[in-house]
């Protein structure tokens, strides 16, 4: 069965042209960028070469990107080095809608003694500035606050955040996974000091990720005991995959229009047609700005393993909110905090597109999901009642 | 992904038994949408009204919770109300080949429906259970999913349960805010204490200083620590002198709000496995 791949957000296919990239990387010029011979010193090149292409796509300078092996280590060392950047501040702030990846680690740090706050979100998934700034103190030594969501797809204004942050001498980060390559993004003109990019979300490997270190920050490092990345990440560098990363970053912002016009447009039809298709849903976050690829749509009264499975036996890959998907037992922690009603919290499913999506996949997904959710509607005690009245 | 068995999926894609019966003679309905999943068993009986000749179910919940309704409605045709209240939740797992751990309250409540569908039809006192706020007795332990203490004994009790994450995957219990989980630790603790009871005590009667030294370091190895580990937690013994035991928590049990109840529970084993007169005294070291 091919698949029909609408699971973006969890992780992208690896472009061709990215893997041709890397390939000669391992077998042959395997050499490691540290020696002093010209067999290490043609890899240190490449190295320095994706080191600009990733610059280049974000507004920065290439000394400001630092080579790291996923998001959720430039996540964990941003947080990690404004806490001992600022040893006396003891007061942290995020959202409550952050990736486990920062999240987790600033619920641990408040059981050491760190505050926390995290920063509610309305309806629609957004932000309020306002409660920000009535959060922030000379106590606060970070804010970490994601570009966009990856559940919902909404873009926070991190930028306003960032000055607001920087005005009160407190470090601003961004875990800005799911909106690199996505939308543009201009580090010349931003506020930011740290930003947080994974590589498989963009077409690149699993393993390599980056963080963005504004130059001029103070930064420590999480890994110690090498001179790599300026010291401010130690370790052998992952050389295949950071050139891969180069390249991916090359070739986003080659596609960045197309990603805003053709993939946002398959979006919208997929939203319009879906919701024209089936009763009673509602689009999370639908309200205000998101990404251009991801639609998280919330059907009642049906639970979303069970449209994942059913949607698996037709070959399409999407992903849910739902806790039984993922073990735990409450719906996702983004959605309870949106407030989404419970009749269909369970029940919401987040289709998330690419440049490799196409119209094909979308009539398939508009073709398939209504039956299966009328399907799962019959077969449920509440779905029946409502079924009934209508 | 889950790792279904070839039949939960059979079940899930070709549920067998969904619908209604108009003219039921029973009907069991347990959990609500806020839950996550809610089932509703239809029962039918012959004319003798012994027997059960046809089930039927409606089921709101993920793949495991449709699987399990269709595997009990499978499994009580034919069979009369008492032999049908002989199945288990185990039962049902079995039936489907097994079902993941964290799956195993869909099967809880595939039995919860069972009985209380079939205490409805007999106009008795519904049985305890979780979900149905109206006939619960006992403690409220759980206030996310509204589950009281007698009900998670018996689910303990009758599936050997002891870890506080096992009593989250067969009943919900715990797995949202949290808040009860040093309550469910104790609860597995009274669970455990009144099972020893009933089998004889191995504790020796006499023991040498050395042979007491000995036995607290076994009992911590053995019997204490790897519990603890399952939570993510450990401790280290500082010291013994005479009775008390000093021990120092960590990992996730040092600096864990829940670390009273832990002290607790190490004295209650050392008490049982060793000597009536430990004490344990939490130490920083």
């Amino acid at each position: 069965m091919k698949e029909i791949y609408l699971d973006n957000n969890a992780t992208t296919k690896v472009d061709e042209l990215v893997f041709e990239e890397m390939r000669p990387y391992f077998c042959d010029l395997y050499g490691n960028p540290s020696s002093m011979h010209f067999f290490g010193g043609q890899v240190q090149k490449k190295v320095d070469e994706a080191r600009a292409r990733v610059a280049s796509l974000l507004g920065a300078l290439p000394d400001e990107i630092v080579f790291t092996a996923c998001g959720t280590e430039s996540d964990n060392a941003a947080i990690r080095s404004a806490l001992e950047v600022f040893p006396e501040k003891r007061h942290i702030i995020t959202t409550r809608v952050e990736h486990p990846a920062v999240l987790t680690q600033c619920r641990n740090l408040s059981r050491r003694g760190y505050r926390v706050t995290e920063l509610n979100v309305d309806g629609e998934g957004q932000l309020d500035l306002k409660e920000l700034e009535a959060a922030l103190d000379d106590d606060t030594a970070i804010v970490s606050i994601m570009y966009a969501n990856n559940e919902t797809g909404v873009i926070f204004p991190v930028e306003e955040a960032a000055k607001m942050v920087k005005a009160k001498g407190a470090i601003f980060h961004t875990d800005a996974v799911q909106a690199v390559g996505k939308i543009p993004l201009n580090m010349a003109e931003s506020a930011i000091d740290l930003l947080s990019i994974s590589g498989h979300k963009l077409h690149a490997p699993k393993g390599v990720g980056v963080l963005y270190v504004r130059r001029g920050t103070p930064f420590r490092p999480l890994l110690v005991g090498g001179h790599q990345e300026r010291g401010r990440r130690a370790g052998t560098e992952n050389t295949a995959s950071i050139i891969a990363m180069g390249k991916a970053c090359e070739l986003a912002q080659k596609h960045m229009d197309d990603e805003n016009t053709r993939v946002l447009a398959m979006r919208d039809r997929l939203q319009a047609e879906l919701t024209a298709a089936i009763p009673n849903t509602r689009i999370n976050g639908g309200g205000t700005s998101r990404l251009p690829n991801t639609l998280s749509i919330a059907m009642e009264f049906v639970e979303g393993e069970g449209v994942l499975l059913l949607l698996s036996e037709k070959g399409i890959c999407a992903s849910s909110g739902s806790a039984c998907t993922s073990g735990s037992l409450e719906p996702s922690h983004v959605l309870r905090a949106m407030g989404v009603p419970f009749t269909c919290a369970h029940g919401s499913i987040r289709f998330s597109l690419s440049r490799f999506t196409t119209d094909e996949e979308i009539d398939a997904v508009v073709r398939e999901l209504p039956p299966i959710i009328r399907r799962l509607r019959e077969m449920s005690p509440f779905g029946r009642e409502f079924l009934d009245k209508k | 992904m889950w790792d279904y068995t070839d039949k939960v999926k059979e079940h899930f894609l070709n549920p067998r038994n969904v619908g209604e019966i108009v003219d039921a003679d029973a009907v069991g309905e347990v959990g609500s949408l806020a839950c996550g999943d809610a089932l509703k068993l239809f029962i039918k009986l012959d004319e003798k009204k012994e027997r059960i000749v046809d089930a039927k179910f409606q089921t709101f919940g993920c793949g495991s919770a449709i699987a399990s309704s269709s595997a009990l409605t499978e499994m009580v045709k034919g069979k009369t109300l008492d032999e049908a209240l002989q199945v288990t939740n185990q039962q049902i797992a079995d039936f489907l080949g097994g079902l993941p751990e964290e799956k195993m309250h869909c099967s809880v409540m595939g039995q919860e429906a069972l009985e209380v569908a079939i205490a409805k039809y007999r106009g008795v006192d519904a049985p305890v259970h979780g979900h149905d706020h109206e006939a619960m007795e006992g403690e409220l332990v759980c206030k996310c999913f509204g589950l009281t203490d007698v009900f998670l004994k018996k689910v303990i009790a009758s599936n050997k349960l002891h870890t506080a994450e096992q009593v989250t995957h067969f009943t919900k219990a715990g797995g949202a805010c949290g808040g009860c989980i040093p309550r469910i630790k104790e609860l597995i603790a009274e669970v455990m204490g009144e099972e020893k009871k009933a089998v004889a005590t191995q504790r020796p009667s006499k023991l040498t200083n050395l042979k007491k030294m000995q036995l607290i370091q076994e009992t911590l190895e053995n019997e204490i620590r790897p519990q603890l580990w399952a939570d993510g937690g450990d401790l280290e013994l500082i010291d013994i002198d005479g009775a008390t035991v000093q021990v120092a928590f960590r990992k996730a049990c040092a600096g864990c709000a829940s670390s009273g109840h832990t002290a607790k529970f190490v004295q209650e084993k050392l008490r049982e496995m060793v000597s009536e007169d430990i004490v344990v005294q939490e130490v920083q070291g």
